[in-house]
């Protein structure tokens, strides 16, 4: 067991962990932010991608440990005053999801994007989301939807 | 997951003395984290390496690139002097995975583990590279020994990677369409004393095809590649690809890497 101090959503948290949890089962079984998904549990699917420091990772191969003095942003953390981000909104309006399991992690890996590129072609987008798989959607709307947010945001 | 205790190393020295025979360095966690979730792997202590200041520098000379071994793929892709450095190892570091196993995964990581199908493997190989340890300097040519396996003994710790300057080099993947290991990767570079080409995702470990090397020293070209007879002995062969398909594709790979140096 130890302490962690973590910003979750802007929101400081001290908590006692135990130094084998992984960061997606905190997410979702002690804070209740179960908006973060977990898929494959091996790193392969995408679906529990945050944002760690800024940069995307995969919360089901992070330990809570190594986030001590961090900032974690989960799809929860994107809305403010209950209006959505710019990526969700382009994700419902292109009809980027179907079942939605993928959603969360595939709209926090397209932010991480435009961070880095704030224009990307059709190309680059599809590279960048290699590590997001969805079940559903057969991607088309999902490029769409973050060629779209490129444009707005 | 197994229980272990996890404790955080703030210099070599440290993360040496806090070693016990069941422990584990713990870099990225993006190979060690899914191997003791798999139970391929348990250990008693995960150390993590991440918060040692010496082990995460870069730094370029005329001759050479040292990386730090806790540097990310992400970080070796962006870094401006491994791009003005050895191009194509910034390019070979934006191929590795996705992203977010780019933002996580380290170049020392990578290379402890000794993925038969890992990218930096055939970098170390082609680029003559040093492996700098706590204990000592150890040439690429005698790191490498075979699956997952390489010289490091147990609590040896990699500071950096060297690698020499080649005078112009060139990465070529095929890659498994999932995780983007290579099916076939092809590592080809001109040093100032001779032509290494190494291979990666073949064998059960990287190698140097000397007899590429051979034909490229005499003739530095993509045609004298076609008449070189690879055999498809010992090559892996599964569902991705059979050993003939592997040796036919080294030649492709070969040919394109020489085209782009
Ligand atoms: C979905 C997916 C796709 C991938 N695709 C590719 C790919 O296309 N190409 C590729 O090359 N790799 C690929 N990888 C592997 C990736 O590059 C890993 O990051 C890398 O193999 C391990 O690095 P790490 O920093 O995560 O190491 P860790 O998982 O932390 O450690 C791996 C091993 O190395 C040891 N170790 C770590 N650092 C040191 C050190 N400094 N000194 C001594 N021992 C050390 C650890 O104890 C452990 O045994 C992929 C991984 C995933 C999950
Ligand atoms: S649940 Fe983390 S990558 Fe699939
Ligand atoms: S919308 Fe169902 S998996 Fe992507």
């Amino acid at each position: 067991m130890a302490n962690v101090n973590i910003k979750i959503n802007g929101k400081k948290i001290s908590k006692e962990i135990s130094d084998n949890i992984l960061l997606s089962d905190f997410l979702r079984d002690k804070l209740l932010l179960t908006g973060t998904h977990i898929g494959c549990d091996t790193s392969q699917c995408g679906a529990c991608v945050v944002h760690l420091n800024g940069n995307s990772v995969k919360s089901c191969t992070t330990l809570v440990a190594d986030c001590d003095g961090c900032e974690v942003t989960t799809i929860e953390g994107l809305s403010s005053n209950g209006k959505m981000h710019v990526m969700q909104e382009s994700f419902k309006k292109h009809h980027g999801l179907q079942c939605g399991f993928c959603t969360p992690g595939m709209v926090m890996s397209a932010i991480d994007l435009l961070q880095k590129n704030k224009n990307p072609n059709e190309q680059e987008i599809r590279d960048w989301l290699e590590g997001n798989i969805c079940r559903c959607t057969g991607y088309q709307n999902i490029v769409a939807a973050v060629k779209d947010a490129a444009s707005k945001m | 997951m197994k229980s272990f205790n996890y404790k955080t190393a703030t210099s070599t020295k440290e993360a040496i003395k806090l070693f016990s025979g069941r422990s584990a360095f713990l870099a990225g966690g993006m190979t060690l984290l899914p191997a003791i979730k798999l139970r391929l792997a348990a250990y008693s202590d995960l150390i993590n390496i991440k918060k040692i200041k010496g082990l995460s520098g870069i730094r370029a000379s005329s001759k050479s690139l040292k990386i730090g071994s806790a540097i990310t793929h992400a970080a070796v892709a962006s870094s401006k002097e491994v791009i003005k450095s050895i191009p194509s190892l910034a390019l070979l570091a934006d191929g590795i995975g996705d992203p977010q196993v780019r933002n996580r995964g380290t170049i020392g990581g990578s290379i402890a583990n000794n993925d038969p199908a890992a990218d930096y493997p055939a970098a170390c190989l082609a680029l003559n590279a040093t492996i700098h340890t706590n204990k000592r300097k150890i040439p690429a040519d005698k790191f490498f020994k075979g699956m997952f396996e390489t010289d490091l003994k147990k609590g040896e710790l990699i500071e950096a990677i060297e690698f020499e300057v080649p005078e112009k080099s060139s990465y070529t993947k095929f890659p498994n369409p999932a995780s983007r290991y290579a099916i076939v990767g092809v590592y080809i570079a001109k040093l100032k004393k001779e032509i290494r080409v190494a291979v990666t995702g073949v064998e059960s470990c990287v190698f140097r095809c000397k007899k590429i090397e051979k034909a490229l020293t005499d003739n530095f070209s993509e045609s004298s590649i076609d008449n070189i007879n690879i055999s498809s002995n010992g090559f892996n062969s599964d569902i991705h690809a059979s050993a003939e398909y592997r040796a036919h594709i080294i030649k492709v790979m070969a040919k394109k890497a020489v085209s782009t140096c």
